[in-house]
């Protein structure tokens, strides 16, 4: 499980959220704005909460009362960026493998494969991410974290930037993603539709802090 | 037509080396100061930003007279060490090498300071939550995405250690054999009767070699750009 509870002053706003995350997928569902991604951020490590704990499982991964702040690098949480952020001087397939050699893992080709089938990105392993569309980056930047072994997954609104024939195209990916990989993720989007066919369950942010959490009919 | 006399072979030669050497013990000095001025803030970076570009806007003559009242052999800093790491410099090509580094210094860091500016941080973030460290990240993201700039970074610190003269012949003097350059040959040509002809093939031959390292500096960086976005 994942328990988060930040503070954070950005400014211009602040984020206070509190909220909880049993395994499947939960949203993080609201405005542009809103402080979703300051929130993911704060869970992966990139940006340090003011007050607050985050713990997942067992493992806290920030506590400012006890002062505790693990390394991102440490905390094994595979992350989607909106812009994919794959590494441009790397073919695919390293791009894919680059997680699995910083922890120091053995090449596990059944779980290459596996994950490369799941995503349907097998013919683009030889390239180099400058040639890709927008569709498959997203593909392989969701393949790159899930083949880092995460513990958690978190997935930055990754169809934002795509035309909304392209979402069609890729979340039956998620879906498959959802219902095979068994980890625990969330998922950040401002599109209801997106959301309900995703996640089992929602977690409402507006201006930063955490206004309702709920199942996915409560978007209805 | 061409018929260099050995010594002014050996100037070549010295040449050469002297510009090779400066250039490939300085590039990875350039890398970490370009890379602490790029992305660190710390007390008294402008001083070190000074610093680095100060042979620029001093006189030559000055950079290679302070170098050799610091590290000539009866100044303090030299003097020890040549006692301690048998490291000499004065009237020797090593020092050559050392005044054409220091020179060459402010351009070797400029351009990989500004490459290293322009990669996008977010790929160095993308690496840490994949689980690199810092060293990784710099190693695996940062190098490499800088490459451009190291090149360029290389190929003007070769040339401009490759034209150097004030500095070196005023530390190392114009010792034949030992600190003579091709400027510094072709200098004392000009200075003798009857040097005219030696001086020019002297001129063709430092022509040739610019312009062989400019040609090989584009064409790696050309398989670098390559190299980093796919052909």
């Amino acid at each position: 499980m994942l328990s988060v509870q930040v503070e954070k002053n950005l400014g211009s706003f602040s984020v206070n959220a509190r909220f909880d995350s049993e395994g499947g997928v939960t949203a993080l569902f609201g405005p542009s704005g809103a402080g979703k991604t300051s929130i993911i951020n704060m869970i992966a490590g990139l940006m340090t909460p003011d007050r607050g704990r985050i713990a997942l499982d067992d493992l806290v991964l920030f506590d400012s009362a006890a002062g505790i702040d693990m390394k991102v690098a440490q905390r094994r949480i595979g992350t989607v960026f909106q812009e994919g952020r794959l590494f441009p001087h790397m073919s695919i397939r390293h791009n894919l493998d680059y997680g699995r050699w910083m922890g120091g893992h053995p090449a596990d080709p059944a779980t290459f494969a596996h994950a490369v089938d799941l995503l349907n990105i097998g013919q683009l392993l030889d390239r180099r991410p400058g040639k890709l569309s927008g569709g498959e980056r997203q593909r392989v930047a969701v393949g790159r974290a899930l083949l880092m072994r995460p513990r958690l997954l978190l997935l930055d609104e990754p169809l934002a930037s795509l035309d909304a024939g392209r979402k069609d195209d890729i979340l039956p990916y998620l879906e498959r993603l959802r219902d095979e990989a068994k980890v625990p993720m969330i998922y950040v989007s401002h599109d209801a539709n997106e959301v309900k066919r995703i996640a089992s369950r929602v977690v409402r942010v507006e201006s930063g802090k955490v206004v309702a959490t709920g199942g996915v009919e409560f978007l209805n | 037509m061409f018929d260099l006399s050995p010594q002014e072979w050996i100037a070549v030669q010295l040449s050469l080396r002297v510009a090779l050497v400066a250039t490939v013990v300085a590039l990875p000095f350039g890398v970490a100061v370009a890379y602490l001025l790029a992305r660190k803030d710390f007390w008294g970076k402008s001083l070190l930003d000074a610093l680095v570009h100060l042979p620029l806007v001093l006189p030559p003559v000055v950079t290679g007279y302070l170098l050799l009242i610091t590290l000539g052999r009866r100044a303090p800093i030299g003097a020890w060490l040549a006692e301690h790491l048998g490291l000499v410099f004065s009237f020797r090509w090593t020092g050559a090498a050392l005044a054409c580094g220091v020179m060459a210094f402010p351009l070797v860091v400029r351009p990989i300071r500004l490459s290293i500016e322009a990669i996008d941080r977010r790929l160095e973030e993308a690496s840490s939550t994949l689980g690199a460290n810092g060293f990784w990240v710099f190693a695996t993201i940062t190098l490499p995405l800088a490459l451009p700039g190291i090149i360029a970074g290389a190929m003007l610190g070769f040339a401009k250690a490759l034209g150097e003269f004030g500095a070196t012949i005023t530390f190392v003097s114009n010792i034949p054999g030992e600190t003579q350059t091709i400027s510094a040959a072709i200098y004392t040509l000009t200075q003798v009767p009857d040097g005219d002809r030696a001086a020019m093939q002297l001129v063709l031959v430092s022509v040739v070699i610019s312009v062989a390292a400019l040609v090989a500096s584009e064409w790696l960086a050309r398989r670098a750009q390559t190299r980093l976005h796919g052909s």
